[in-house]
């Protein structure tokens, strides 16, 4: 029988998860348990909502290099209000962070989609702008915990489904919730295909009479809007929020996409794929820090061979050479 | 990066003249076409655009701020960014291949760590300096080993070793710092070599000129073009381009490391997170410069302009008090203006014509 082609990428990956759990099982003690899995699975949330929101503008061979900026700016922004006004309503909270995160993905939507500015250099620039506005905006105050109210403290913490020790956390059902919702968008939408189109063949998707520039902008803003609620989820798991907040995920979150196998060149990956990639590299994070052998500074050294293991692996497998 | 809507900065065309529609569109469209006309004129080249912009900063600081032009303060401005520029003129070259390179800024951090680890454990300078500069030449010929012969995409390649090189870094200091040197090496760091140059200064403007030379008058930099700009052409011809590839890759490691040394003897001391986001800052330079993106295109000539542009910038700004976070924005908009800049003649013909959003 023959696979698709992103079936068995998405086996290879889980192959890997697989042989990593395996690894390090036979290296640390009491590896393998409901502790494991409680923690990854909630640390993985956090990166693989941002990595789904990566995956739709990578799909459409455009790169959006800001996201760290704006869960920052989003984590920042939400907690501060929350802190002065304890009595936001939980679902307002949340759509102020989506809000704030779509408007500023719609400011490099604009940029790259009308502007015509490429977008690793829109995304470079507002990387920096998004930064500057929220030190600027904060005035080098930090957001403490103890302001915020006591459900968003609680929210790492709310369980969906517990069996025995195993809890699905109400942060990991949001993911999956995301994921499954964006799976199919992708797979059987029309707007989700013309992504892919684009990304395969930009002229050709605008001949065949796509909007292309309205899709693109479209793919900015959903990513936009993802990571503001990578922010509001980031603001619930740690808390404390200083200027620095999401500093670097906008790297950790191509990573993932590309661990995933989605193409950087645009026009073929998954969101399981991204999703996947995500939990690879939050697992081998993850499983680096506890396992004694290794120390905290080498997992950075590690972690990079690893994915570039992963990128190999899977470039091998799918025979997907690029051109010297 | 292979990303659409190119920025084409030196080849800007000029479409023939709308034929005049109804009157009162017709006003509208005349006078965005005029203004747009006047600005694509004296914006044809991408270069008079930057010595414009690059004459008005000067202008500007030399205003606001009397000791802007003086000698020390001249030295001073290039000597604080010196591992930036030194790296900017290697990543030229890469952009123009139409590869990346992201893990400079790490293997900066990484060639200052190894050095400072290496003194500490009682390697004589000499030998400590050359390990490093050698270790900046295995990994990016590591860099050059997975994008050449396994052939995978350089942006993924040095992102992942964007991770690694910082990771090596942060082994080899842990959380401390390393204050080892002798004395004479932070002195050459410092202080002041040939006349008022420091060394490092003195070292930029060596590999400037050789930059200029092998990029405009070399084989070798005519090769780095075709390769940007048409791979398969360049195949074709008999370019091996592995090769190159492979050359520019490793010198990017090689003067990156180098860069890291240099940053260690003007701080005098080590610590993990040594030039940690530099890769941004350099590559926007380089960018600025009106190297596209997609390769191919550009010149060190607009590299020169732009180094000084921002480098100017941030010194007008720190002269009148503005803080570092609040100059990266600055920067971050320049370098998304200066890309709109060729398409803004299109993008007003666009809204001046009705139905923008059909």
């Amino acid at each position: 029988m023959r696979l698709r082609a992103e079936t068995r990428r998405e086996g290879v990956l889980l192959l890997l998860i697989v042989l990593v759990l395996f690894g390090f099982s036979l290296v640390i003690e009491n590896y393998l348990g409901a502790r494991l899995f409680n923690r990854v699975s909630a640390s993985v949330a956090i990166l693989a909502i941002l990595a789904i929101g990566q995956t739709l503008v990578v799909l459409t061979r455009n790169i959006d290099l800001s996201v760290g900026s704006i869960v920052g700016f989003t984590a920042y922004f939400v907690g501060q209000q929350l802190s002065l006004d304890n009595d936001i309503h939980p679902l307002v909270a949340v759509l102020m962070a989506v809000g704030l995160g779509a408007a500023l993905g719609a400011c490099n939507g604009v940029l790259v989609a009308w502007c015509r500015v490429p977008a690793i250099i829109v995304t470079l620039g507002t990387l920096a702008l998004y930064r500057t506005i929220l030190v600027e905006y904060s005035d080098a105050q930090t957001i403490l915990t103890v302001n915020l109210p006591q459900w968003l403290i609680d929210l790492p913490r709310l369980n969906v489904v517990s069996y025995e020790r195993l809890h699905l956390r109400a942060v990991v059902a949001v993911m999956l919730a995301v994921a499954v919702l964006f799976q199919l968008l992708l797979r059987y939408s029309s707007f989700g295909r013309r992504l892919y189109a684009i990304g395969s063949s930009p002229e050709a998707a605008h001949s065949a009479g796509f909007p292309t520039r309205r899709l693109v902008f479209a793919a900015f803003v959903l990513c936009g809007a993802l990571a503001g609620l990578t922010g509001f989820l980031f603001l619930a798991r740690f808390g404390n929020i200083t200027v620095v907040a999401g500093l670097g995920l906008e790297l950790k979150s191509v990573a993932a996409v590309v661990v995933g196998g989605i193409n950087i060149f645009g026009g073929s990956g998954s969101v399981l794929g991204a999703v996947l990639g995500a939990s690879l590299i939050d697992l081998l994070e993850n499983s680096l820090i506890r396992s004694l052998q290794v120390s905290e500074f080498l997992r950075d050294a590690l972690l990079g061979i690893l994915i570039l293991a992963a990128v190999a692996i899977d470039s091998v497998f799918m025979k997907r050479r690029r051109d010297p | 990066m292979n990303l659409p809507a190119g920025r084409e900065p030196e080849s800007e065309s000029r479409p023939a003249p709308a034929p005049e529609p109804a009157p009162m569109q017709a006003s509208r469209t005349s006078a965005a076409a005029r203004l747009t006309s006047a600005l694509g004129a004296r914006l044809r080249s991408w270069e008079g655009f930057l010595a414009a912009l690059l004459l008005c900063i000067i202008v500007m600081n030399a205003l606001t701020s009397p000791s802007f032009l003086s000698v020390e303060n001249q030295i001073n401005l290039f000597a604080l960014s010196i591992e930036k520029v030194i790296v900017v003129l290697i990543m030229t070259f890469v952009i123009l291949n139409a590869e990346i390179d992201l893990s400079v800024a790490s293997m900066m951090g990484l060639s200052a760590c190894a050095l400072g680890w290496l003194v500490q454990h009682g390697v004589p300078m000499p030998a400590a300096l050359v390990a490093c500069l050698l270790i900046g030449m295995l990994g990016g010929a590591f860099n050059g080993f997975w994008i050449t012969v396994v052939r995978l995409p350089s942006l993924v390649v040095t992102l992942a070793m964007l991770i690694g090189f910082r990771g090596l870094a942060r082994v080899l200091v842990e959380d401390r710092s390393i204050k080892a040197f002798p004395e004479w090496f932070e002195a050459l760091g410092q202080q002041p070599l040939v006349g008022p140059f420091p060394l490092s200064l003195i070292l930029f403007f060596a590999l400037l000129v050789l930059a200029v030379i092998v990029l405009r008058y070399s084989g070798f930099g005519r090769q780095v073009y075709v390769i940007g700009i048409n791979l398969e052409v360049a195949r074709y011809s008999g370019i091996d381009v592995a090769r190159v590839k492979m050359l520019l890759f490793t010198t990017s490691g090689f003067l990156s490391a180098l860069a890291g040394v240099l940053f260690a003897a003007r701080l005098g001391t080590v610590r993990g997170d040594m030039g940690l986001g530099f890769e941004l800052d350099i590559i926007t330079i380089v960018l600025l410069g009106g190297v596209s993106i997609f390769g191919g295109a550009g010149s060190v000539y607009g590299v020169i302009l732009s180094i000084l542009i921002v480098l100017y910038l941030r010194n007008g700004m720190s002269l009148s008090n503005i803080t570092g976070h609040l100059q990266t924005g600055v920067i971050g908009i320049i370098l998304i203006l200066s890309a709109m800049i060729p398409n803004v003649r299109g993008f007003l013909a666009r809204v001046a014509r009705p139905g923008l959003f059909r």
